[in-house]
């Protein structure tokens, strides 16, 4: 440890102004602060005395979005040998078939997590050179989280022409990180859906597909299933548990609810993500779908599907815990986010339910109460500012 | 539940700012604070819901073929079609209303007329209080739809337009290159939103 400092240490000088690698700062300084704590300290005032500073913050992401990210590579590598060989079950994966599946899924994922790496460092790379910012750990949330929402089978160069899209309109126009509007990662998932929606329709089955094994797979997805039958649970191809460990297809990061759930608690119990949200946006979601269930037509009418499937079929929780949490283009105030939460669960399941041309809604959801969060907030400072000056005999 | 419907669209699925990108002028100009933009908001749907059932009656009772038949019979009035006229008449009738609605704020309200101050003659020239009318033609709207019609403009316009002020008093605090400063980061700003708002693209009400 001692050696990597002082060969830390001893460049440098190289990149401090006058230096030769002058231009090239923001890579060393990358480079310290990840390995090391950084020594400098707030130059001018509030300060806060604490270790968690940005990087740490970002890297606790990182941590809970693992579980999610290891069960989803798992997931879309069963689904390839499932699609496959039919005869290969859930039930009986002997350990050398689960170290396929995983091997198999490392292989559709790798390659578009490599891309959006290479793609997003280099430009967020390029920007923090000319704009002379450091290069922050946020872009290792923003990489790690889109390609957990693609679909295992995405072309690599619409991988790489998202998150150019989502890196620099998204983010880097508005001055980098803690400036943007949206979250970066669902402007570049959104601006696919858009752009290419042939590919990233959803309502078929995910599953990535290599021509020498088998000529695709599809079949319904289980919004899909949802959509056909209602609340007739006994048509489903899965079972509520099924879907409540994960083992559906879909998007690579999305299907388990369990690996969301552990991400949720280790967001909350480090005070990186907002329990108020996502207890705001289960709210949210959960009154809808009763409000629905209230007028459908007949059982079988998908506004009569129950919340718990709701729960955890499609990417709601993915969303609510990692997404709607983006402490940047999320609602700052509490009152506020409350207000936020709610609307990205109600719109969600308005979206899922009443909207045929998207089947998942929740991304769509987050990046519309994101564009309205600065109004959110500014209203509740206002009524704050109101309640405090009436208290005060000012008014 | 018809007119909810339509109410619900105009707001949402068809935005006038943000799904058809009609009055960009005063939407980009007058959005940099929250206070006047909401002023802006309120005038435009305030106008939209006179307007566009006005130049509904002036279109259906005036200009359309066969309209005046109530002045000289079926036979006669089926030679007339003024329909060409609709711009100039739709741009006068605005005009007016917009000049009547300023004149009688000043009178009744003069704390409400200093707060609108100059948008409420800039509405005047405003292209989403045109479009809504000339929507409401091509659509053939019947004096109810289009009441309700201009009033889900007007809102749909008033809640883009608070929006895009509130994350421009947010923006004023980011490191905005120096080039897109301004107006430039403004379009992309409106143009994500539009993004936003296309959650509501494919509902058919």
């Amino acid at each position: 440890m001692q050696f990597l400092r002082e060969q830390l240490d001893k460049v440098e000088p190289h990149f401090h102004k006058g230096g030769k690698l002058e231009k090239l700062y923001p890579f060393f300084e990358a480079a310290d602060t990840f390995l090391y704590t950084p020594g400098s300290r707030t130059q001018s005032g509030p300060h806060v005395r604490d270790a968690a500073d940005l990087k740490r913050t970002m890297i606790m992401v990182v941590l809970a979005l693992i579980p999610a990210t290891v069960f989803g590579i798992f997931n879309a590598g069963y689904w390839e040998m499932h699609a496959a060989n039919p005869a290969v079950q859930l039930a009986s994966l002997t350990v050398p078939q689960i170290v396929e599946a995983m091997l198999r899924g490392a292989w559709a994922f790798l390659p578009m997590y490599a891309v959006t790496i290479a793609v997003g460092g280099l430009l967020e790379a390029l920007f923090s050179v000319i704009r002379k910012h450091e290069i922050n750990e946020g872009f290792l949330v923003t990489s790690l989280l889109f390609p957990l929402t693609l679909p295992p089978d995405t072309p690599l160069w619409q991988v790489g022409l998202g998150i150019a899209f989502g890196v620099v309109i998204g983010k880097e126009v508005f001055g980098g990180t803690g400036m943007n509007i949206l979250n970066p990662a669902l402007t570049a998932r959104i601006f696919l859906y858009f752009a290419y929606p042939a590919q990233m329709s959803g309502d078929l089955v995910w599953v990535a597909n290599n021509a020498n094994w088998v000529d695709g797979f599809s079949g319904a997805t289980p919004l899909g299933t949802m959509f056909v039958h209602g609340a007739d649970t006994s048509q489903y191809l899965y079972t509520w548990w099924d879907a409540f460990w994960g083992f559906i297809p879909g998007s690579v990061g999305e299907t388990s609810f369990v690996a969301c759930l552990i991400g949720a608690v280790i967001l909350i119990a480090t005070g990186v993500g907002s329990w108020r949200i996502m207890l705001s946006c289960t709210i949210g979601m959960v009154l809808t779908v009763l409000l629905l269930n209230a007028f459908a037509p007949r059982p079988t009418h998908y506004m009569a599907v129950s919340p718990q499937w709701h729960l955890v079929v499609g990417s709601f929780a993915f969303g609510t815990v990692f997404m709607a949490t983006d402490p940047v283009s999320a609602a700052q105030t509490n009152l506020g986010r409350w207000i936020y939460g709610f609307g990205i669960g109600a719109l969600m399941i308005m979206v899922r339910v009443l909207n045929p041309a998207y089947p998942a809604g929740i991304m769509l959801a987050i990046i519309f109460m994101n564009v309205f969060a600065p109004l959110i907030d500014y209203y509740v400072t206002k009524a704050n500012i109101r309640r405090r000056e009436v208290r005060l005999g000012l008014q | 539940m018809e007119l909810i419907n339509l109410t619900l669209k105009a707001i949402f699925v068809e935005n006038m700012a943000l799904a058809f990108f009609l009055g960009m002028c005063s939407f980009l100009a007058v959005s940099k604070k929250v206070e006047t933009a909401m002023g802006l908001g309120i005038a435009v749907v305030f106008v939209l819901t006179l307007v566009t059932p006005l130049n509904n009656l002036i279109y259906n009772y005036l200009l359309r073929e066969g309209a005046l038949s109530w002045i000289m019979g079926a036979e006669a009035a089926a030679k007339f079609d003024l329909s060409f006229l609709g711009f100039v008449a739709y741009i006068a009738v605005i005009a007016s209303v917009v000049q009547i609605v300023e004149m009688s704020i000043d009178k009744f309200s003069p704390s409400l007329y200093a707060a609108l101050g100059v948008f409420l003659p800039l509405i005047a020239v405003n292209c989403a209080i045109l479009g809504a009318s000339l929507f409401m033609v091509q659509r053939e709207y019947g004096f109810l739809e289009s009441i309700v019609y201009g009033f889900g403009s007007g809102v749909g316009f008033w809640l883009a337009i608070i929006a895009l002020a509130a994350i421009r008093e947010k923006l004023k605090y980011s490191n905005v290159p120096p080039g897109l400063r301004g107006l430039g980061i403004t379009f992309i700003t409106a143009g994500l939103m539009a993004m936003g708002f296309m959650i509501f693209g494919g509902i058919q009400l």
